[in-house]
């Protein structure tokens, strides 16, 4: 232990000597904190797509719509990188636009949109999780103007307390919702900071 | 000098720039109430429910922090510890300067404020770009933030637009849009170059030792990505007890700072990148900083520790919506900053002894707090602090007169009827000069003094 860790340490234990009775950790349910009214009757899908649209992103459950997408905002290349899944890819390649699997540093500018695998869904806040071990490559579901996370419905929860509970392994986990956006100047929403302007969620059958 | 050293930065203040305080402030805390209203049933039980968990942290700190440190080594971080500002500083630039970083690129984070460490790294021949919009507007202008969410509340569109040309970043345009997309292509590149990215951290959990980072521009997610080195500068005070106390606090903090049901990016770092990751930092530093916290934490005011910075106290209080930020001359302003500032200073208490009595002690700042501090309760003790320690309170009405009489029974009841001779006197020749200004705007009502205590003495005759 270094100087400077016991000399903290030291403090503050001596801080607490003087507390007279200490508070006890609370007994309480995750699912009291689930925002209910978030929720709709029809399913996990139906209120994740409400509320990732409340935060204008989009939820989208076919590649067609995607690719329509993709035309529409006149993309030409995009990294496209899932191990487990050739269509997407396929798909975007025969309605003309180019991609690439690796995602290259030096012609960051270059990609009009990043498609990386996400690692699950939140349907109470429509939030997207990603993960260092699915996602192909951090720079890729990050710096691009369009970001596409593809998801299986599996991989959707109910509630933040869902999402926490299947934390794993993973050094690095990102729970996204909605495009990046800042209100500091006069308070005025912009969208697309540093991070995507665009956040879709596409969500595909079960693997 | 008339009033306090606060009612003098009020009095300073340009009209528009407290127009604009005003109004960002209050639609927030309209929004704020509105949102945690229709999300939830009863959201006072969330609210105290954060308070007794951090409450809890902080009445066990040295054993989760010791918990917290022990997994944070075992996910591969390495942790230092810094007991004051300028340890924290030359820790920061040590770890720098052995990875041979020169290039940083910093989000925002209050810690780093409270040291002021782009100045000190800059000092030290290094480049430190703040990349949160407005913290980067505020290091342009060589300015301090005035809000702990919103760091240029008190900046209008033509200043920043004035700045940006100022500083080559194309000519004129106040355009919020435009300004936004021009931060955005000045940073990109300046993200690829960077050698390390510097961070605070909202949350460490003490079980799994995951830092939650919280940010909704993506800066903090930028500043970890192309570079090969991360450093989260973190108060002592920052640990959780466990991962699902993450919902509880996240839950709380987007609502209370900026009406969001989640902050746009939620970041959960517990160690470097792995190997199959191509992009991220190969080491992670946190240090953990002290400076003046565990001296709080000893204090009878140690409730302030709870603050998770969402910045709800600033806009609901009356007294930061009519003096701005900057009126509290420290890094944090507002309620929580009336109190946290002068516990902090240490030694320097007296310099900061008179924020705590800059306030009508109305208490909109506790029905706000996600952590329900009792922030009134800590600015009466802070003021007796001041008192006790003979800390002279200029522009503050003396009180000794009204002590004595109010400790002496006969002189009281002596006072209370001979003060109804003001019914008949013009309020300008009342002989208060602090009671006079208050009758500027006001008519006092008919005084009637004594008359409670012959009304009780016939009664028991009777």
């Amino acid at each position: 232990m270094s100087d400077s860790e016991k000399a903290v340490f030291d403090s503050v234990r001596s801080a607490l000597k003087a507390k007279g009775e200490k508070t006890p950790y609370p007994e309480y349910d995750t699912a009291d904190l689930i925002a209910r009214p978030r929720l709709e009757s029809g399913g996990l899908w139906q209120s994740f797509s409400k509320n990732i649209s409340a935060v204008n992103g989009k939820a989208m459950r076919s590649i067609d719509e995607l690719v329509s997408f993709l035309l529409e905002k006149k993309c030409r290349f995009g990294h496209c990188s899932l191990e487990w899944d050739s269509t997407i890819g396929e798909a975007i390649r025969a309605a003309g636009m180019r991609t690439s699997t690796e995602f290259d540093r030096e012609r960051f500018e270059d990609y009009e949109f990043g498609i990386t695998s996400g690692s699950g869904a939140v349907a109470e806040t429509g939030t997207i999780v990603l993960t260092d071990a699915e996602t192909s490559d951090r720079l890729a579901a990050l710096s691009p103007w369009i970001h596409i996370a593809v998801i299986t419905e599996d991989q959707l929860v109910e509630s933040l307390g869902d999402a926490i509970g299947r934390f794993d392994e993973n050094n690095y986990i990102v729970w996204a919702t909605g495009p990046s956006k800042t209100a500091d100047v006069e308070g005025i929403l912009i969208e697309g900071v540093h991070g995507p302007g665009e956040q879709i969620c596409l969500c595909l059958p079960n693997r | 000098m008339k009033g306090q050293p606060i009612d003098r930065f009020s009095s300073e203040l340009a009209a528009d720039t407290r127009t604009a305080v005003i109004a960002s402030a209050s639609s927030t805390t309209e929004k704020r109430s509105h949102i945690l209203n229709s999300d939830y049933p009863d959201p006072n039980r969330l609210r105290k429910l954060a308070a007794q968990i951090k409450q809890h942290t902080l009445d066990h700190l040295d054993t989760y922090l010791e918990q917290a440190v022990s997994k944070m080594r075992e996910n591969g971080v390495k942790v230092h510890f810094a007991s004051d500002g300028d340890a924290a500083r030359e820790t920061v630039l040590s770890i720098l300067k052995e990875k041979g970083a020169r290039k940083i690129v910093k989000s925002k984070s209050m810690a780093s404020e409270e040291i002021h460490l782009n100045e000190f790294l800059e000092k030290n021949g290094l480049e430190c770009l703040e990349s949160d919009l407005g913290e980067f507007i505020v290091q342009l202008d060589g300015d301090v933030p005035s809000h702990i969410v919103r760091p240029i509340i008190h900046k209008n569109r033509r200043e920043i637009a004035n700045t940006f040309e100022r500083e080559g970043l194309g000519e004129y345009n106040d355009d919020p849009e435009v300004i936004t997309r021009r931060a955005r292509a000045f940073f990109r590149s300046r993200y690829m170059e960077s050698d390390a990215g510097i961070t605070g951290g909202n949350f460490i959990s003490a079980e799994s030792g995951r830092v939650a980072l919280v940010t909704n521009e993506g800066n903090a997610r930028f500043s970890m990505a192309p570079n090969r080195l991360h450093i989260a500068l973190i108060g002592i005070e920052k640990v959780i007890p466990r991962d699902r106390d993450f919902s509880v606090f996240l839950n709380l903090l987007a609502r209370s700072a900026t009406a969001q049901q989640l902050t746009v990016y939620t970041q959960f770092i517990s160690g470097p990148r792995v190997d199959s990751q191509p992009s991220g930092p190969d080491e992670m530093h946190v240090v953990l900083m002290d400076n003046g916290r565990s001296d709080t934490l000893g204090s009878n005011c140690s409730e302030i520790l709870r603050c998770i910075r969402c910045g709800a106290c600033q806009n609901v209080c009356p007294v930061y919506r009519q003096a701005s930020g900057h009126a509290y001359r420290a890094t944090y302003g507002g309620p929580v900053g009336a109190v946290l500032s002068p516990l902090l200073a240490g030694d320097a208490f007296p310099q900061y002894s008179d924020l705590p009595r800059a306030s009508s002690l109305c208490g909109a700042c506790r029905e706000v707090c996600p952590v329900d501090i009792p922030i009134p309760d800590l600015l009466v003790k802070l003021r007796a602090k001041g008192k006790v320690e003979g800390i002279p309170t200029p522009g503050s009405p003396s009180m000794g007169g009204f002590a004595r009489g109010a400790t002496s029974p006969g002189l009281w009841r002596a006072g209370l009827r001979a003060a109804n001779v003001m019914n008949s006197l013009p309020a300008s020749w009342i002989p208060a000069p602090a009671l006079r200004s208050w009758l500027d705007q006001r008519t006092l009502p008919t005084w009637k003094g004594g008359e409670f205590r012959r009304w009780m003495k016939e009664r028991r005759k009777a």
